[in-house]
């Protein structure tokens, strides 16, 4: 058994020390967001956050993770109640499939909370780990400005999801 | 979408009091009868209303669509024109895909044919349901029909009476066959269709609800994980899983044949045991890949079968000055970002499949086949997966979990591939060459034309069960069925390669090559990426020899006016002028095509940034006009048109499939490289034409090639050299701007 602090939580854990966090996230916590892409660290599906950094949940076993504070999309809000990057990836309609979705969204998050107004070239170069097959990257990029603005602004909780 | 995985197939039979139970499958029978006029779309295979809709007596509907979410806003397009013909909100309508035991069967979900058939569908059967409803509501109230208008779920008499559609819905009303023709709706008085309403997939894709198969965990589930031969033909010696079965979690290890795969109780655990598994077991390869031979020589050594698809002459016109080129393109990856992944479940004797195939209905007749059910015992059911592009993993995937399953009766079994499976067992696109020849006449246009591709087949789509891996793997293989050339119009490996200008003289052949060194199936667009390559760098190096500007040249060889706005609209947008001189190191290029030369005409303008020290070529900015004729969702169609582009410009500019004489070499992302964050746009502009009252017309593919040309041809621009291989890699660039 191991404690693991997910999206404000403790979770008593019971999986080999050397479990990736990824297969903790999503077979014990029964978890989404948080995506198997490669397993191998190229494409960040699977990207979390941990302790205000963004890592690849698929090569970090959770024997690394006691007494961290590990951040999953579900922890930034929910259907019922985004968070603003989520409200931005909506407005933007930033997907096709969506798949690699969360994981940009994970990073784009650890970048926006350490730097709240990030130039175009800071979040092309941030989100460079992270793979999109569908082609969806100009919505991203736009979805990340968008959120940044969003986050900065007093009124965040009051924009609505539109297009 | 998650409601499918604990529907409960009686509540779906009994219909929950709807007036309308089960589902209508007389399709192929009632045709026979049917009358001489074609119904329009998938009517014309699912003639039946009740096969498409439903509406209960609560006045809740039901629309049912054979087709599948791929990532490409199907369901919500769908959705918005079915609200539209019946007069009710979006919201009002539940929209069910693909299901073997629900949906009609449209097929694949493939070719852009969705809003083409399910989408033709939908829309007259909404139509037709709406003017069945007034004609109750009139007998009803005693009034005439036309005196009678449908309005938000009710049909409204001149007094105001409102009859609400539950209300009118009576046994079998829908239960009747569609008519060739239907009342639509004046496209001035959309309220639904043509808006830019957000895809229903998306908020639970940004919040981590449950969106795709991967994420299915069904009560009693287990994970297993196959090991799969380490190149194509090898022959498992041996293995003992004795030692395996004793790790923790393991439940079974399961071997038929070459087919080797574990089952666990957790999910890592069957990958720790997957790979303990594949290094007990010992493989005997052979060695059987072209590894030494580029698709030139390798595709013009292989037989063919050679057809001429076009041959036109006009001995009135003769060329002058003449030129030949050859172009070629690799082996490429569909590259899903998430490895395929299915779920299956036998009881009772009945096999549930949840997969994210394009296919339900033929992967239902393959699995049946390959475990030897009838196929009504066998249900599949699609679940969105990761993005697929064509035919990649899935239905394997759900042909390794089906077997599986089979072992294990009443468990849920949950197989994800992992990544280096993906690369490199899914099926390829095809490498192609193609060669091109033509003349200019006195003026500078076209005389003659002569084209010439060498392909396999684009599509190994199950088909018989001899296309999945599990049922070619297992015991008792199945054998592979022979390929066959995919007819025309549309074509396979000659897909788009009928050139859609105008000709004097004008030859086309296509050489059908059976022989597959590397498993290959259809990836998005087919033929026509590279067809539409070769023939769109090729009115470069016409135009250029013609001395004329290439979009004028274009023009001038152009008669379809929708062909000729796209074209123009296009080139206006991108500021395109004939005595443009692009920056230092930057290149312009332009180019079109009429997906198939009937679906959705696409025009494509890019600029393009070489680096000569290191060759690379980054796409800096693309701008594209469509016409994909009547728009349902503007914003889902642009979404399309610029993943296109970028996908496109990935395959253009990295990708090829490695191999060496026996196994394929290009296994992750590392040894398949596509393109990042770093290499993306600057800015991608879509125009749409919208043709209101047009049909539609499918859109999904329509940029691969005019992509893929365009940079070509802005390479050429920036740095004075023509590439004719596929892809235009920093090297090739480079070797060529020292040359």
């Amino acid at each position: 058994m191991m404690s693991l602090k997910i999206n404000g939580q403790d979770h008593q854990v019971d999986a080999e020390p050397d479990t990736p966090l990824l297969y903790v996230l999503r077979d014990d916590i029964k978890l989404n967001a948080a995506k198997y892409g490669c397993g191998l660290g190229q494409c960040g599906a699977c990207t979390v956050i941990v302790d205000g950094n963004a890592v690849f949940s698929c090569v970090t076993p959770i024997l690394l993770l006691k007494d961290k504070e590990i951040t999953t999309l579900e922890g930034l809000g929910t259907i019922e109640k985004p968070a603003p990057i989520q409200r931005a990836f909506m407005a933007e309609q930033s997907a096709q499939c969506g798949y690699c979705i969360p994981g940009m969204m994970m990073r784009a998050q650890a970048l926006l909370q350490r730097n709240p107004n990030p130039t175009d070239q800071q979040i092309r170069a941030e989100l460079a780990p992270h793979l999109c097959r569908c082609g969806t990257h100009m919505r991203i990029l736009r979805a990340v400005h968008r959120a940044a603005e969003m986050m900065t602004r007093a009124d965040a909780g009051d924009q609505g999801g539109t297009l | 979408m998650i409601a499918a995985f604990t529907l409960d197939r009686r509540q779906v039979l009994l219909g929950g009091g709807a007036l309308i139970v089960g589902f209508s499958l007389r399709g192929a029978a009632a045709q026979e009868a049917a009358s001489p006029a074609k119904r329009p779309g998938s009517l014309a295979t699912t003639p039946y209303l009740d096969s498409w809709i439903r509406i209960d007596a609560d006045g809740r509907i039901t629309v049912f669509t054979g087709k599948a979410e791929l990532g490409q806003g199907i369901k919500t397009a769908l959705q918005q024109i079915a609200a539209e013909e019946l007069d009710v909100s979006f919201e009002a309508v539940e929209l069910v895909t693909a299901d073997t035991k629900r949906t009609a069967n449209e097929g694949y979900t493939s070719g852009s044919h969705s809003m083409q058939d399910s989408g033709t569908a939908i829309r007259h059967a909404a139509a037709q349901a709406r003017e069945l409803l007034i004609a109750q509501a009139a007998q009803r109230l005693n009034q005439p029909a036309d005196s009678l208008r449908a309005e938000n779920g009710a049909v409204i008499a001149p007094d105001g009476t409102r009859l609400g559609y539950g209300e009118l819905i009576a046994a079998d009303i829908l239960h009747v066959e569609a008519q060739p023709s239907s009342k639509l709706k004046d496209p001035a008085s959309f309220k639904v269709m043509g808006r830019p309403i957000p895809r229903v997939d998306i908020p639970a894709k940004v919040t981590g609800g449950a969106a795709y198969v991967q994420d299915m965990r069904l009560p009693g589930m287990l994970h297993a994980r196959i090991v799969r031969p380490p190149s194509y033909g090898a022959t498992l010696t041996d293995v003992d899983g004795a030692a395996i079965e004793k790790m923790p979690g393991v439940v079974k290890v399961v071997r038929n044949g070459n087919f080797l795969a574990v089952v666990a109780e957790k999910e890592f655990q069957a990958i720790k045991a997957m790979l303990a598994l594949a290094a007990a077991a010992k493989w005997q390869e052979h060695p059987q890949l072209p590894a030494e031979r580029g698709v030139r020589e390798l595709l013009t050594n292989l037989p063919s079968r050679d057809m001429t698809i076009l041959n036109v002459s006009d001995p009135s016109v003769s060329g002058l000055r003449s030129i030949e080129a050859t172009y070629t393109r690799p082996y490429q990856a569909h590259g899903s970002i998430g490895p395929s992944c299915a779920v299956a479940q036998l009881v009772d004797g009945a096999m549930t499949v949840w997969s994210h195939t394009q296919g339900v209905y033929p992967d239902r007749q393959a699995i049946a086949e390959m475990l030897q059910l009838a196929s009504d015992s066998v249900r599949v059911i699609h679940v969105e997966g990761s993005g697929c592009y064509g035919h990649n993993g899935a239905d394997d995937a759900a042909a390794d979990a089906a077997l599986i399953a089979s072992l294990i009766p009443g468990r849920p079994i949950r197989v994800q591939w992992m990544r280096e499976q993906e690369h490199a067992w899914e099926p390829f696109g095809p490498a192609m060459l193609t060669q091109a020849k033509a003349s200019l006449d006195a003026e500078g246009r076209i005389a003659d034309w002569h084209f010439e591709v060498w392909s396999n087949t684009h599509s190994m789509r199950p088909g018989g069960a001899g296309c999945l891996l599990a049922a070619q793997h297992k015991a008792e293989p199945v054998a592979e069925p022979a390929p066959k050339p995919l007819p025309l119009p549309e074509g396979g490996g000659d897909r788009n390669a009928i050139p859609i200008y105008a000709f004097p003289n004008a030859k086309v052949v296509h050489h059908f090559i059976s022989q597959m060194p590397l498993r290959i199936s259809a990836m998005r667009s087919l033929g026509a990426y590279h067809n539409v390559f070769s023939i769109e760098s090729f009115m470069d190096e016409l135009a250029a020899l013609a001395g004329k500007d290439p979009v004028e040249f274009r023009l001038a060889h152009l008669k379809d006016q929708r062909a000729r706005d796209v074209v123009q609209k296009a080139a206006e947008a991108f500021g395109w002028a004939q005595d443009q001189k692009p920056p230092a190191g930057r290149g312009y290029g332009f180019a079109f095509a009429r997906y198939k030369n009937l679906a959705a005409y696409c025009a494509i303008a890019s600029e393009i940034e070489v680096i000569s020290d290191t060759g690379r070529a980054r796409l800096v900015r693309a701008v594209a006009a469509v016409d994909a004729g009547q728009i349902v969702n503007p914003n889902g169609l642009i979404n399309q048109i610029e993943g296109a582009i970028v996908q496109s410009s990935s395959w253009t500019l990295y990708e090829s499939v490695t191999f060496d004489d026996t196994r394929i070499t290009s296994i992750d992302w590392q040894t398949y490289p596509i393109l990042r964050f770093s290499a993306v746009p600057d800015t991608i502009d879509v125009h749409l034409i919208d043709r209101p009252g047009e049909p539609f017309l499918g859109s999904g593919e329509t940029a691969q090639g005019p992509a893929a040309a365009s940079i070509a041809n802005a390479v050429t621009n920036a740095i004075g050299k023509r590439l004719r291989d596929l892809p235009l890699t920093r090297q090739r660039i480079r070797a060529a701007i020292e040359a």
